[in-house]
């Protein structure tokens, strides 16, 4: 059986910082571990073959990348987030805003920022909004802007949207192509795809709302911590942070500076710069 | 039934199950001996969608209360948790756990295999691992797992089983030490709490 140990986990780590830039050596232990032996396993590499073709093929990293990140995601994940999205969050931002800003951090394949757009367009509010959506992979990225997704995917999605009780029929929003569900590009028309490294990269822009839900859980303490007040100095006073339903900030130095708003939905608005 | 002498070395005990699992879980959780010494760690499979009563619903008749843990939050002494629903839970080498949302693993979200494997990792021999009743095979290469480490294995017997495809599939991957009735897991459990006293 294929495994790999700490000290390897490590050098692999330490050599993509050293030659690509790219910081993974403070990523959570567990998940690390799987994400990179999956790789070995994909390509049928051991450890040194492995940093042999990372040390050798530069455009591999790209899909190295694309494999080592987490891409499993679906539209409106916890119907019930989006319901007190829709009736507590965006009505308090509106109150105060007409116009307001959005970052989706860790976008991924895009299903988050996809049902942020059907949610405020179902508002009737998706042309006031700015949305930035971000990830560490190109890849990905090209997958979220061309909002394509397979057909057998839409089943969960539908239910889901059927939870969060959305005001259309779900397929209103998509048609059926060659297999694939293929998404109203209207829907996207305020959003924004970037390239942005959380960990490397520095502070771009301020918000009104940040999502980064599921996306720390990869990451140790250390890093949680660091990333955490990029999340506070790139939001607006009174501006809400959104993390994972079973993630939490306590144990992360800024956390003071926030209050919890929702805590079965782990939304948070920063109180104090 | 082989004899293991038991002994106070033991960190953590895993259970993994599916379906059919239920009842045996909450009997065992009913009959745990009070102030039982090591944590319980629990993957069993659930609907995805649906985050609520499934703690409350196992805490009913728990000596314990059951609760899902936070991402990164410490592992506690007699403590019994449940894996969240549409995670994975894995346990670090600091004894805290850790959540993803990876891949599905044998059709599961969460998956025993993941469970099994981490805690097999991080507590080796000083773990017991328990598999009960389901209808697939997840759970079986985290048995051999905690075996090869040299943590003790139990699955519940087969004939009591609702469906016996997980034990059974555990049985074909690896060497198992104990293959139990749930009241014997019950009395094995009491034994080792003993060990503590």
């Amino acid at each position: 059986m294929l495994d790999i140990d700490i000290a390897d986990l490590k050098r692999i780590s330490e050599f993509i910082f050293q030659k690509y830039h790219y910081d993974f050596r403070n990523y959570a232990m567990s998940s690390f571990k799987r994400r990179v032996l999956r790789i070995m396993e994909l390509k049928k590499l051991s450890v040194d073959g492995l940093l042999k073709k990372l040390n050798e093929t530069p455009s591999f990293i790209n899909e190295f990348l694309d494999e080592l990140t987490v891409n499993v995601t679906e539209m409106f994940r916890d119907p019930s987030f989006w319901r007190i999205m829709r009736e507590e969050i965006m009505p308090a931002i509106m109150l105060n805003h007409k116009q307001f800003k959005i970052w989706h951090a860790g976008c991924s394949s895009g299903e988050e920022v996809l049902s942020m757009c059907i949610m405020l367009k179902e508002m009737g509010v998706l042309q006031d909004v700015t949305l930035i959506a971000t990830d560490l992979d190109v890849n990905i990225l090209e997958r979220a802007k061309a909002a394509t997704y397979p057909i057998k995917n839409m089943e969960l999605n539908e239910k889901n949207y059927i939870r969060f009780q959305g005001t259309k029929s779900f397929k209103d929003y998509y048609h059926e192509e060659n297999g694939m569900a293929v998404f109203n590009k209207d829907l996207l028309m305020n959003v924004s795809f970037r390239r942005h490294d959380l960990v490397m990269g520095d502070i771009f822009n301020k918000f009104d709302l940040i999502l980064c839900r599921n996306v720390m859980i990869y990451f140790n303490q250390t890093l949680q911590n660091e990333v955490l007040k990029k999340f506070h100095e790139s939001l607006f006073k009174y501006g809400y942070l959104a993390i994972g339903s079973k993630e939490s900030l306590i144990w992360c130095d800024y956390a003071n500076r926030f209050i919890v708003v929702n805590n079965e939905e782990k939304i948070y608005k920063k109180i104090k710069d | 039934m082989k004899k293991i002498s038991l002994n106070n070395s033991y960190k953590a005990v895993v259970i993994g199950g599916s379906a059919g699992s239920f009842q045996g879980v909450v009997k065992i959780l009913a009959q745990l001996p009070k102030g039982f010494p090591l944590p319980i760690i629990m993957c069993l499979h659930r609907l995805k969608h649906v985050r609520n009563g499934f703690v409350e619903a196992l805490s009913i008749k728990s000596v314990v209360q059951v609760t899902e843990p936070h991402d990164k939050e410490n592992i506690k002494k007699g403590s019994v948790y449940l894996a969240p629903a549409n995670y994975h839970m894995s346990v670090e080498l600091g004894h805290t756990f850790a959540l993803s949302t990876e891949e599905m693993v044998n059709n599961s979200r969460p998956a025993i295999d993941i469970t099994l494997g981490s805690c097999a990792f991080v507590y080796k021999e000083k773990l017991v691992g328990i598999l009960l009743s389901g209808a697939n095979k997840d759970g079986a290469l985290g048995m051999k797992h905690i075996h090869d480490r040299n943590g003790l294995t139990i699955v519940q017997e087969p004939s009591e089983c609702m469906i016996d495809t997980m034990p059974k599939a555990a049985l074909a991957a690896t060497e198992i030490d104990y293959v139990m009735k749930v009241d014997q897991i019950v009395e094995f459990l009491k034994e080792l709490d003993k060990q503590y006293r």
